[in-house]
């Protein structure tokens, strides 16, 4: 199976004699080595990676880490000194310059960290520049403009010049750019590190409900962990020009590679990242309303060795009934669970962050219910699970550092 | 030491020499267009009365910079040298200036873009034109007179040489100032070089790339007033008539005229450049 995006072996070496520097990061010598050594910098060392079709890989590092450099490599605005680069089965590393140009042109678009909007433009000449360059007929690259710009939220600003416009809308023109040329893969290079944070979070939100209709497939460049967990369908990693991890932001927040992954990885709040559905538990036993009694609510109860238990009614959570009340409803001779459940309880969505589940267990003394969009019982959350998976993680943290 | 003296004056003249031998038909040719240019650039604006061509020229000033005060100053200013009976002197080096800037930016402008484009060319270039900056403006009369002769073209042949270099400079600055992200997008659009120069780097460049015209102007005003030591006449001419008979009052009424025109020319210019958007 091939990828949209494969990248093999990649190097960028930065000095007249690349092959040098290559052949000494094969032999395991680190980047600030090669730099004393030979005057040589290295920008990307080894990469390999690959990129799926209508996913975001989010390319995480420091700066200097060579994540802007090895975008740039994808385009060759750098060229690589080593190393393919294939997009849908294409070397792009062997394209002479026109073949190169026009690959630019149908495959990849690009935003960048400071816009790079054309200042003498308008917003709909630089929307257009993309087209305009293949010589698309005016009034066909007008109206793409048109959509590209309505798409970003745009629409009615086509005239001003990017002077006259907000950081965030400068950066929705960036967008639209990118959008209008119909390129399938697009690269954000730090598109939304430049602008304020409440702004970004707004970026990521158009950017991600974009990508539901879109689906293109997107490398984005990145140095904020947060946003990365929030935009990438994965995340590699990158220290020092070698990429040190690849994977789902899961597995990168439960098992970094090394310590200077698990360092990264540490600033993040952990109850922060963890929401309900990662620190929930599967319920072990659930009462059914229409045919379970009192009886038959204590049993499972003993049976889980639990103190409450949570009530189903036609296929949705309906209550909670207590062991207490459940005994005292026994011996009375009750037949139904009807007059016992209680349905004041506490029920939050999947998402919500550990953070605030905290406060919910201090105030019930129920646990907690999570329940998906049709009400339905995903799993319950009671004081000790919740404190174990945070333990856990600390204690994972802790091991590797 | 100096019995053994290098010979670059020598040098010089030799090249000099066989240039003249060997490419006198060029030199005629320039001779000869720039010649008729000027000639039918002075007819046409004798043609005129001077005061509608003062009031045609106020008209334009205002026309491009939108000031009053400009334009107010062109009509007053230039009404004063007609005044001083300096009138068909100044069309002359209005023409002169020019023609002479014309001929710079038509070749400064394509070699400071080509400068910028070429690292190889730019380095080979820049020294050339510091050179050319730090020579005395004198010297460059000395070879005109035996390319062209005494006379108009060759003042323009000297004043060309020694108001090029900002042309060249500042077109060279004004391309290379273009943020790196910038010319990263268009490269990245996959425009080509052309597209990227006209669509991108000339437009951003234009302030840079006036101000350097301005330069070449106000560097060709001065040295058409040194070219009329070679024959050039015009304004310079009258400075150079005053000089020789030691009549100071000519001499300042003549030198008023040039620092009216110098600044007419400057306003105007900085107005063209000025329109910029941010």
């Amino acid at each position: 199976m091939t990828h949209k995006i494969e990248v093999q072996n990649l190097y960028k070496v930065f000095g007249p004699h690349p092959q040098e520097a290559i052949k000494m990061v094969e032999q395991g010598k680190t980047k600030d080595e090669i730099m004393a050594e030979t005057k040589h910098g290295v920008g990307v060392a080894n990469a390999t990676f690959h990129v799926k079709e209508g996913e975001i890989l989010v390319v995480m590092g420091l700066s200097g880490s060579g994540k802007s450099t090895l975008v740039r490599c994808l385009n060759r605005l750098i060229d690589p000194s080593a190393g393919k680069v294939m997009i849908d089965g294409e070397d792009v590393t062997q394209l002479d310059h026109n073949q190169l140009r026009r690959f630019r042109q149908k495959h990849l678009s690009m935003v960048f960290q400071n816009f790079a909007l054309f200042p003498h433009r308008t917003v709909r000449q630089n929307t257009e520049y993309g087209l305009e360059i293949q010589k698309v007929d005016p009034e066909i690259r007008k109206e793409k403009a048109m959509k590209a710009l309505s798409q970003v939220g745009l629409a009615g600003w086509e005239e001003s010049y990017p002077a006259q416009l907000s950081g965030g809308m400068q950066q929705r023109v960036g967008l639209a750019r990118a959008l209008a040329l119909d390129a399938d893969i697009m690269l954000m290079d730090e598109a939304f590190s430049a602008l304020d944070p409440l702004i970004r979070r707004d970026m990521q939100d158009e950017l991600l409900s974009l990508q539901d209709k879109m689906q293109k497939t997107i490398v984005f460049i990145s140095h904020d962990l947060d946003e990365a967990l929030k935009l990438g369908d994965r995340i590699v990693l990158m220290k020092d020009g070698f990429i040190v991890q690849e994977g789902t932001a899961e597995d990168i927040l439960t098992n970094p590679a090394n310590e200077y992954v698990a360092k990264f990885v540490e600033e993040v709040d952990m109850s922060k990242v963890l929401n309900a559905e990662s620190v929930m538990i599967k319920p072990r036993e659930v009462a059914y309303f229409s045919t379970d009694g009192p009886r038959a609510a204590l049993r499972k109860m003993e049976h889980a060795s639990i103190s409450s238990i949570f009530v189903r009614k036609d296929k949705k959570l309906y209550g909670v009934v207590t062991a207490d009340d459940a005994i005292e409803a026994a011996e009375r001779g009750d037949k139904t669970l009807e007059k016992i459940v209680n349905t004041e309880f506490i029920k939050v969505d999947p998402d919500t962050q550990a953070n605030d589940l905290f406060a919910m267990l201090a105030t019930s003394k129920y646990p907690i219910a999570v329940v998906n969009d049709e009400e339905q019982l995903m799993g319950v959350i009671i004081k000790g699970s919740l404190l174990a998976k945070l333990s856990e993680k600390r204690i994972k943290e802790m091991e590797t550092q | 030491m100096e019995n053994f003296s290098i010979p670059i004056g020598e040098a010089i003249e030799a090249t000099i020499d066989f240039l003249v031998e060997h490419f006198a038909f060029l030199t005629k040719a320039f001779s000869e267009v720039t010649g008729n240019g000027i000639d039918i650039l002075v007819s046409v604006m004798m043609f005129f009365h001077p005061g509608v061509l003062i009031f045609l020229f106020a008209g334009i000033a205002w026309f491009i910079t939108k000031r009053t005060g400009i334009a107010l100053f062109t009509l007053l200013g230039l009404a004063l040298i007609w005044n001083m009976g300096l009138w068909d002197p100044t069309v002359s080096t209005i023409a002169l200036v020019l023609i002479a800037t014309l001929f710079a930016i038509i070749l400064g402008v394509p070699l400071g873009i080509f400068a910028a484009m070429s690292q190889i060319f730019y380095r080979i270039v820049m020294p050339i034109l510091d050179f050319m900056q730090t020579m005395p403006a004198f010297v460059y009369l000395i070879p005109a007179i035996p390319f062209f002769g005494l006379g108009k073209v060759a003042a323009i042949f000297s004043t060309v040489v020694f108001s090029m270099p900002p042309a060249i400079r500042l077109t060279c600055l004004g391309i290379k100032q273009v943020p790196n992200e910038l010319v990263e997008a268009a490269d990245a659009f996959g425009s080509n070089k052309w597209q990227k120069l006209f669509k991108l780097q000339l437009p951003i460049a234009t302030p840079t790339i006036m101000a350097g015209i301005n330069q070449t102007i106000m560097l060709a005003l001065s040295m058409v007033v040194i070219a009329a030591m070679i024959g050039a006449k015009g304004l310079g001419g009258e400075v150079w008539k005053a000089i020789q008979r030691l009549q100071p009052g000519k001499g300042f009424e003549a030198g008023l005229g040039i620092v009216i025109v110098a600044i007419i020319l400057d306003r105007i210019m900085q107005r063209v450049g000025g329109k910029t958007r941010t």
